[in-house]
Order: C-alpha cells, then sequence, then structure tokens
C-alpha cells in the first residue's frame, strides 16, 4: 500500500507533457534506443572493414590514396558541429529564437561541408582507381563510409526541417526537446565518425609487400 | 459517467483527414493499436496459408523417392520461402498481432506510444511480404534458403536472392520501428501502480523481444546490404577471388538468426505463462523465475550464434566455447518448463481449448528442446548439421512450440477481441488433428536425419530406404493442413454467433479482462490504479486465513478499486477521451520502401520517385499533429 | 532493469533530483571548452599519426584519444552525465553489446594474429 502512494505522486522530471511510467519523454526515450541500435549497424559495418583490412589482392592500397591532412580538416568540421548543435540547443532552452536559428544554420552548413568534402574526397578517389568495386578496401570503404554520409544527409534534413519550423513560428522553447532528439542523433554521427576515422584513416593498413 | 472516444475532426488542409470509423479506408487509415493487431493476425494467417502450401508441395515431392513432382529449382524456391514466409511472414507478425492488441491493454493504457509508427510497421511489413512475394512473377522467387548462404546466394543468376535481400530490409525496418514503439510503450505507459514485477510475464516477454529485435535485426541489415552489393554492384564482401570470406555472411547472419529464434519463441512461452494460470485456476508458479529465465535467454541468445556454424571449421577453441553456452541456455528454458509443471500441479484444471494448446506447446517444446541440446554436443552435430534431424528439431519448437502456444492465444483471446467464443467441440477437433499431424511429420524426421537423410534436397535415391518414412511424414502433412481448416470452419462459424461477451468469460487474471468484449476505441472507461501482481484476480478474490480463494463481495470493494480519472486532455474526469486521430501518412510513408526496392532492382528513377513518396509520406506525418 | 519502484524520480550522486526540478545544462562556455579539448584531441591524433618515434605505440594513443573524444561528446553534449541513469543503460547495452559481438567474431576469423 506504501507503493500505492508513491505511484500516485509521480511526477515528471523530464516529461512535463505526459504522464509517464519513468518520468521520461517517450520520444526522448525511444531515441537512445534507437542509437543503441544504431551501434549494431555500424559495428557490423566497421567490423566488416577491420576484418578485410590488409586483404585487398589488388590496390589502390588505402596508403595510397588516404590525405589524412584533408580528412582531419573534415573530422574538425564535423566536431565544430557538434559544437553548434549544442550551442543550438541552449539558445533555445533560453528561449532565444534568433540564435536558434544561427546555430541550427551552421550545423546545417557544416554538415554540408562536411559531405561535400566527402563527395569530393570520393571522386578524387575514384579518379586515382579506387570505385566501389575495385578491390576489398573499396567494397568495405565505401559502403561504411556511405552509410555514415547517409546518415549525415538525413541528419542535414532534419536541421533544415527544423529550421523551417522555427522561422514558422513553430518552436517554442516548449518544443526545445525537437531540438534536442535532432542533436541526439547529430552528435551520435559524430562519433561514428571519430571510431570511423580512427579505424579506418589513422590505423594504418599494411600493403602487400610491406610498403606502408 | 459515459465516456466516449472522439474521433479526429476535420481540418481543411492539402489533405482532409480521415475521420471514419467504419469501412475499408478506416482500416487503412488506423492507428488503433487493437485494429493494428487484427490486421497483423489477419495477413499473418493467410502467409500461413501460403507457407504451408508451399510445404505441402514439398512433401508431395519427397513422399516418394525419386520423383519429379517439382523441378529441382522450383523445389529451391518452396523450401526458401517456406522458411521465409513461415519465420518472417507467419509466427513474427502472429507474435506482433498479440503484442500490439494486448499490451497496452494488460498495462492499463489506452494505445503504445507512437500510434502512427505502429500503423507504420504493419504496413512496410505488408509491402515487404507481398514485394518477396512479388518475385515469383518477376524473374524468380528467393532460392538460396532462408538462410541464404554465399557464396551460393551471390551467384545465383535469377533474381530471388535479390528480393530476398530488400525484402527482408523492408520488412527488418518495420519490426525495428515496432520494437522501439513497443519497448517504450511497456518501460513507459503502465498504469499507476504497476511497477515491472507486477506486469503479467507476456508483457515482460514482450520486452525482452522488442529490444532482442532492436539489437539483432541492425546486424543482419548489414548482411542483407552487402549481399544486395554484392549482387547487384559486384562488390566483394563475400567474394573469395578479391578476398572476401563467404563466412562472415554466416556470422552476420546467425548473429541475428539465434536472437530471432527466441523472438519467435518467447511470445509463445508468455503466452502459455499466462493461459496455464487461468486454466489450472492457480497464479503462475515462480513468476520471478519465469521473468528472470526470460531475460537470461535473451541475453545469453546473443551469444550461442555460432552453433549453426560448428561445422565450418572454426577451431576447437570457438566449437568447445559455443558448444558451453549453447548447454547453459538449455537451463533458464529448462526453468520455465518446471514452473509450468509446478503452476499445473494441484490446479482445478479445465481441459478448454486454449489449455490443450498450451500443454501440447509444452510436451512439444521439450521435446524440441532436447533434440536442441543433442544439438550442443558438437562432435554429435558434425553427424546431425544439414540432415533431417535438425529440420525436426527447429518444427518441434517453432511449430509444436511457437505455432501450438500462438493457437492457445488465439483460442484464449478470441473472445476479447471478437466478442464470441471460438467452438469448444471444433477446438478439440482442430488441437487433436493439429497434434496428430504434427507428429506424424516430424517425428519421423529424426529418424531420416539419424538414419542420413540430407537437407535441402529435391529427390533421394530409392535405394537408401528413405520412403517409408517420408511418406508418413506427407501423410502428417496432410493432417496439419486438415486441422488448419477445421481452424478456418472455427473461425468463420464464430462470426455466425452475436457478438455478447462477458468481461471475463474466462475469469482470469490480467487487466485485459476488465474492459468490454471487444475494449472501446479508448480501452478503459478509467484507468486502474494497480496494488498487485494479477491485479484483476485479486480484485475479485480474497484468500482467508485457511488458504481458500473466496470471491470478494460486490460492491463492497468498490471504494479501494481507485481509478484514474483520464485527464490527458486537461478537460477533467467525465468528458471525453481524446484518442489518436486516423492518418493516412503511415501508409504513405511505408509505400515508399517498396517502390525504392523496385527501383533499385529495376530502374533507379523508381529509387527517386520512391525516397519521394517517403520524404512527402514523413512530413505529412510530422506537419499533423497527433490528434485533433 | 531491476526490480526497484520505477515511479519515483531517479537521484545521480549528491545532485538529488526533486520532482519537477529542471536537469542541469552546461553553459555555451563549458560547451566551446569542450569543443577545443576535442579539436586539441584530434590534432593530437593527426600528429602522432606522424611521429614515427611512437609508431609502436600509435594504435593504442589512437584508441585512447578516441576514447576520450567519444566519451567526451556522449557525457557533455548528448547530456548523458546529467540525464537520466535509464538513458545510458539502454546505449550501453547497445554499445558494449556491439563491442563484444564483433571483438568476438573478429577473433574467431584470427584477425588478432591468434
Amino acid at each position: 500500500m506504501a507503493q500505492l502512494g508513491r505511484s500516485m505522486d509521480v511526477h515528471v522530471v523530464e516529461s512535463e507533457h505526459e504522464r509517464t511510467s519513468t518520468g521520461l519523454p517517450h520520444l526522448k526515450l525511444a531515441m537512445w534506443l534507437f542509437l543503441a541500435s544504431d551501434c549494431l549497424l555500424f559495428g557490423a559495418l566497421i567490423s566488416t572493414y577491420v576484418l578485410y583490412r590488409g586483404a585487398s589482392r589488388v590496390g589502390p592500397y588505402p596508403a595510397e590514396v588516404f590525405d589524412i591532412p584533408y580528412t582531419s580538416v573534415s573530422s574538425f568540421v564535423l566536431l565544430a558541429s557538434s559544437l553548434t548543435m549544442v550551442l543550438a540547443l541552449a539558445a533555445i532552452q533560453r528561449g532565444d529564437q534568433g540564435q536558434l536559428r544561427v546555430w541550427l544554420l551552421a550545423t546545417a552548413m557544416l554538415g554540408t561541408t562536411f559531405v561535400g568534402g566527402q563527395v569530393f574526397e570520393f571522386t578524387t578517389f575514384a579518379d586515382e582507381g579506387l570505385t566501389l568495386t575495385t578491390n576489398l578496401f573499396s567494397t568495405t570503404f565505401y559502403v561504411l563510409t556511405g552509410f555514415h554520409g547517409t546518415h549525415v544527409v538525413v541528419g542535414i534534413l532534419m536541421l533544415l526541417t527544423v529550421l523551417a519550423l522555427s522561422f514558422a513560428g513553430r518552436l517554442p522553447p516548449e518544443r526545445a526537446m525537437t531540438v534536442e532528439l535532432v542533436g541526439l542523433y547529430w552528435h551520435f554521427v559524430d562519433i561514428v565518425w571519430i571510431v570511423i576515422f580512427t579505424v579506418v584513416y589513422l590505423i594504418p593498413t599494411g600493403t602487400p609487400g610491406g610498403a606502408q | 459517467m459515459a465516456t466516449v472516444s472522439v474521433p479526429g475532426e476535420r481540418r481543411s488542409w492539402l489533405v482532409r483527414r480521415p475521420r471514419s470509423t467504419t469501412g475499408f479506408w478506416s482500416w487503412v487509415t488506423t492507428v488503433d493499436h487493437k485494429r493494428i493487431g487484427i490486421l497483423y493476425g489477419i495477413t499473418a494467417f493467410a502467409f500461413f496459408v501460403v507457407g504451408g502450401s508451399e510445404a505441402l508441395l514439398l512433401r508431395l515431392q519427397l513422399a516418394q523417392p525419386e520423383q519429379e513432382v517439382v523441378s529441382a529449382a522450383v523445389y529451391n524456391e518452396l523450401f526458401t520461402m517456406h522458411g521465409v514466409t513461415m519465420v518472417f511472414l507467419v509466427v513474427m507478425p502472429l507474435s506482433a498481432a498479440f503484442f500490439n492488441y494486448l499490451i497496452p491493454l494488460m498495462i492499463g493504457a489506452r494505445d503504445v506510444a507512437f500510434p502512427r509508427l505502429n500503423a507504420y510497421s504493419y504496413w512496410a511489413f505488408l509491402f515487404g511480404g507481398v514485394f518477396i512475394y512479388s518475385s515469383f512473377f518477376l524473374g524468380g522467387a528467393p532460392n538460396g534458403g532462408w538462410f541464404g548462404y554465399a557464396p551460393n546466394s551471390v551467384l545465383d543468376p535469377t533474381r530471388g536472392m535479390t528480393f530476398y535481400s530488400l525484402g527482408l530490409i523492408i520488412t527488418g525496418i518495420a519490426s525495428t520501428v515496432s520494437a522501439i514503439n513497443l519497448a517504450v510503450t511497456v518501460i513507459n505507459m503502465r498504469a499507476p501502480g504497476m511497477t515491472l514485477f507486477r506486469m503479467p510475464v507476456f508483457v515482460w516477454m514482450g520486452l525482452v523481444v522488442q529490444l532482442l529485435l532492436a539489437f539483432s535485426l541492425p546486424i543482419i541489415t548489414v548482411g542483407l546490404t552487402e549481399l544486395f552489393f554484392d549482387r547487384r554492384f559486384h562488390t566483394h564482401f563475400f567474394d573469395p577471388a578479391a578476398g572476401g570470406d563467404p563466412l562472415l555472411w554466416q556470422h552476420l547472419f546467425w548473429l541475428f538468426g539465434h536472437p530471432e529464434v527466441y523472438i519467435l519463441i518467447l511470445p509463445a512461452m508468455g503466452i502459455v505463462s499466462e493461459v496455464l494460470p487461468v486454466f489450472a485456476r492457480k497464479p503462475l508458479f515462480g513468476y520471478q523465475f519465469v521473468v528472470f529465465s526470460g531475460i537470461a535467454i535473451g541475453f545469453i541468445g546473443f551469444g550461442v550464434w555460432a552453433h549453426h556454424m560448428f561445422a565450418t571449421g572454426l577451431g576447437p577453441v570457438a566449437n568447445t566455447a559455443f558448444g558451453i553456452s549453447t548447454m547453459i541456455i538449455a537451463v533458464p528454458t529448462g526453468v520455465k518448463i518446471f514452473n509450468w509443471l509446478g503452476t499445473l500441479w494441484r490446479g482445478d484444471i479445465r481441459f478448454a481449448t486454449p489449455m490443450l494448446f498450451a500443454l501440447g506447446f509444452i510436451a512439444m517444446f521439450v521435446i524440441g528442446g532436447l533434440s536442441g541440446v543433442t544439438h550442443a554436443v558438437v562432435p554429435h552435430d558434425y553427424q546431425q548439421t544439414d540432415t533431417y534431424y535438425i529440420v525436426a528439431h527447429f518444427h518441434y519448437v517453432l511449430f509444436g512450440g511457437a505455432i501450438f502456444g500462438l493457437f492457445a492465444g488465439i483460442y484464449y483471446w478470441w473472445p476479447k477481441v471478437f466478442g464470441r467464443f471460438l467452438n469448444e467441440r471444433i477446438g478439440r477437433i482442430n488441437f487433436w488433428i493439429m497434434l496428430i499431424g504434427f507428429n506424424l511429420t516430424f517425428g519421423p524426421m529424426h529418424i531420416l536425419g539419424l538414419q542420413g537423410m540430407p537437407r535441402r534436397i529435391h529427390s533421394y535415391p530409392a535405394s537408401l530406404g528413405l520412403g517409408f518414412w517420408n511418406l508418413v511424414a506427407t501423410a502428417g502433412a496432410f493432417l496439419i493442413a486438415l486441422s488448419v481448416l477445421v481452424f478456418l470452419v472455427n473461425a468463420v462459424a464464430s462470426f455466425r454467433r452475436p457478438a455478447e461477451m462477458a468481461a471475463d468469460p474466462w475469469d482470469a487474471r490480467t487487466l485485459e479482462w476488465l474492459t468490454t468484449s471487444p475494449p472501446p476505441e479508448h480501452n478503459f472507461d478509467e484507468i486502474p490504479v494497480v496494488h498487485s501482481l494479477d491485479e484483476l484476480w485479486h480484485r475479485k478474490y480474497a484468500e482467508t486465513r485457511g488458504g481458500r480463494v473466496v470471491p470478494v463481495p460486490a460492491g463492497g470493494a468498490g471504494d479501494e478499486h481507485e481509478a484514474v480519472a483520464d485527464d490527458s486532455a486537461g478537460h477533467g474526469a467525465g468528458h471525453a477521451i481524446h484518442m489518436p486521430s486516423p492518418s493516412y501518412w503511415p501508409v504513405v510513408a511505408a509505400l515508399g520502401l517498396p517502390i525504392i526496392a523496385y527501383g533499385l532492382i529495376f530502374n533507379m528513377w523508381l529509387v527517386g520517385l520512391g525516397v519521394v513518396v517517403v520524404l512527402v509520406g514523413f512530413y505529412g506525418w510530422i506537419l499533423e499533429p497527433s490528434a485533433e | 532493469m531491476s526490480g526497484r519502484e520505477t515511479v519515483e524520480p531517479e537521484t545521480t550522486g549528491a545532485r538529488a533530483r526533486h520532482a519537477g526540478a529542471v536537469t542541469r545544462h552546461p553553459s555555451p562556455k563549458e560547451y566551446v571548452r569542450i569543443a577545443i579539448i576535442l579539436a586539441v584531441i584530434t590534432a593530437l591524433e593527426v600528429v602522432v599519426y606522424y611521429i614515427d618515434a611512437v609508431r609502436d605505440l600509435l594504435i593504442p594513443l589512437l584508441f585512447l584519444f578516441s576514447l576520450i573524444k567519444f566519451t567526451l561528446v556522449v557525457l557533455w553534449f548528448m547530456h548523458l552525465k546529467f540525464d537520466s541513469r535509464t538513458y545510458a543503460r539502454f546505449f550501453v547495452l547497445g554499445f558494449a553489446g556491439a563491442i563484444t559481438l564483433y571483438l568476438i567474431v573478429l577473433l574467431t576469423f584470427r584477425v588478432f594474429g591468434g
């Protein structure tokens, strides 16, 4: 019976609009579950890459095509976009629509820069003889980074949608969670890149013949 | 105080919000978990008949040695599609039907966390299933086995395995999204007082299954993507000539595939855990053990996958490790069985049809489980693998187990869903013919397997002496078909009776029996406050000091059973309950998926169209309020 | 999930949250500080990549750096440090599960020279 008393006192800590058993909002719980599940997705792709590292029978090989300084800039760009994302969230939480829009736009632009950088990188690789079907390296590399890039594009779409909602006056501070959810997705895409940058680009892949 | 569900109001917009509650379009646009559950159930049953027909053709072909009832090429399509259908288009959606219908009711909620997403899952499932089957007319059905082993699945020149890879990605999206939806529902939408350990076992098993789905489906999605890319774009994921390894496919497939079999069995186990106490008039023995066993099975289920790969040369260390983990998982399963037996022991047993199927489940599942334990012994598995002994095992657990359990659920909850009973006498006939037919079909397969009959062969030489048991098995298969027919007759006949059903015709224990049969759209006039496990039972009965169960005096307990007047609309008690409104957008968004898939096979412009349809669907959805 | 009563607000460490309290959010300045640390570590990663002297330590160092960046983003930008433990539990379940499962798969392929 004591539990009855406690259960009647359910107070929402985060969830202000709906009464939930945990006090947590449905959408945020769902987003975290989705991100947890997405770990399994990227894990499989990254593992495939790692499994086949150094196993390509023909070139071009990673060391021959990778431009580490170039990709480092890409990484900085994506990291910066996580900062602008979280600043956008902070803005709407304190009710600043103007700053919200600035930072959302900045995040979208940085994201687009990242994707543009990838497109340029891939076309350069292709010119150098590394197309989708060239070898195991190309197979695993393009599909892994392609999946990641697609996630980024979806994220940019979400950012622009939220931006449009803000301009339409449909994003008051009470709806800050919408921005928070997009942010969670965006940061996740960023941390996947942190792993990819290290595992794919920075950890050296030996080539047959020992050249590195 | 009259409570009524308010349908969506009109809004002048690009597209009018649907508002009908009857007729064809009301089903297309429904977001009501009960209707969605019924849709899943009907669709799954239709696929059951199709998958069963495929099995009958297989059995006809194998009834005697050296026949050519169907060609080898067709045979390959049949056994592949039989497996794909039964796993992905029958047992999973049938379980989804029960989860969708019952979980909100059992936890005292009005719907799931995301009703439109729920609808989306159903339509994506339907479109995915239709997409896969369309392959029969578009270049050949999948023919590489339901497990699609590379390099065969990559190299097969017909279109079938491409349809396989894309179709299962579509159904995978449906299930992943539904898993997140139902998990949030269970975690977050329980009635006041319903702590996790006051939830029915069926709901617990539901939660475990959703988490299994959420974590295993992404793995096979990657595998299927890699398979698709190898086939369509000639990449090298499984291409040995380029350094690829077909074994990678097996790992990715079984990393999903093993949790998948627990996804297939846990719902039925949940059903049995609900049916036995009601028809033994005793609480479930060892509720906490049953729950923890389910969780343990889910967990350990992720650690046994390579037992499907013992014969692939993983080496003694891997084989030993996975052999041990496979034996370990028998323990929580056994715990459940003993708890069910404990529930039956000294119970006041009613042998109604749901109980018959539940008992059948226990017996058949034990047999299947025992053969499973023999597979765990690696040297023995070297002998059994790829023989009919394995076929016997998984049919005992998936048919004798899952299907029997699901039938128990069908008979048990039919009055709640449709307001009429299924006929008891016909139900008994249904059960016995199914039990006998099933054992005649799959029992002999143990023998055939140990005699060396390989799997996936379209005919066998007369000299092997396998003809007799194969003939028996075929006869059994037709008995199964007869029993399904008997069920269909029972189902159709039930609608001849008027829908006058009490809320609680079985004298049951859980909250879905608190409301009318069938429930109103809003499920409960007042959300119940929960004080214990088996809440409904404790509202009806108390235990005397001598341990006798006596009915609680009617009316006297009325004051204690508070309900929460629904305040979700902020209007206070006594006003209409606003339910989520119907919507077109889930269907639209789901339709984009098969369009993209056809495009990937036939024409890239179609992919663009499909993407547009998906985007239109999603934007329409986002911009529309969930209720009006 | 444990058998604990789940309907009450959860508490973390010294910061017990009362019903209706707003969870703590870092200030923009703190976020910028985190971002600077992330940038510095990324720079370090690239630098270490080019230094021959630490070639043998390259992989452990890179792992360490990525782990730190990962943790910073998850804990601060994704707010897990300040949010309900429930989110973290589910995320860790998926993340740790992925690492464990795929590590085992790679081990069976003897990727690590077994």
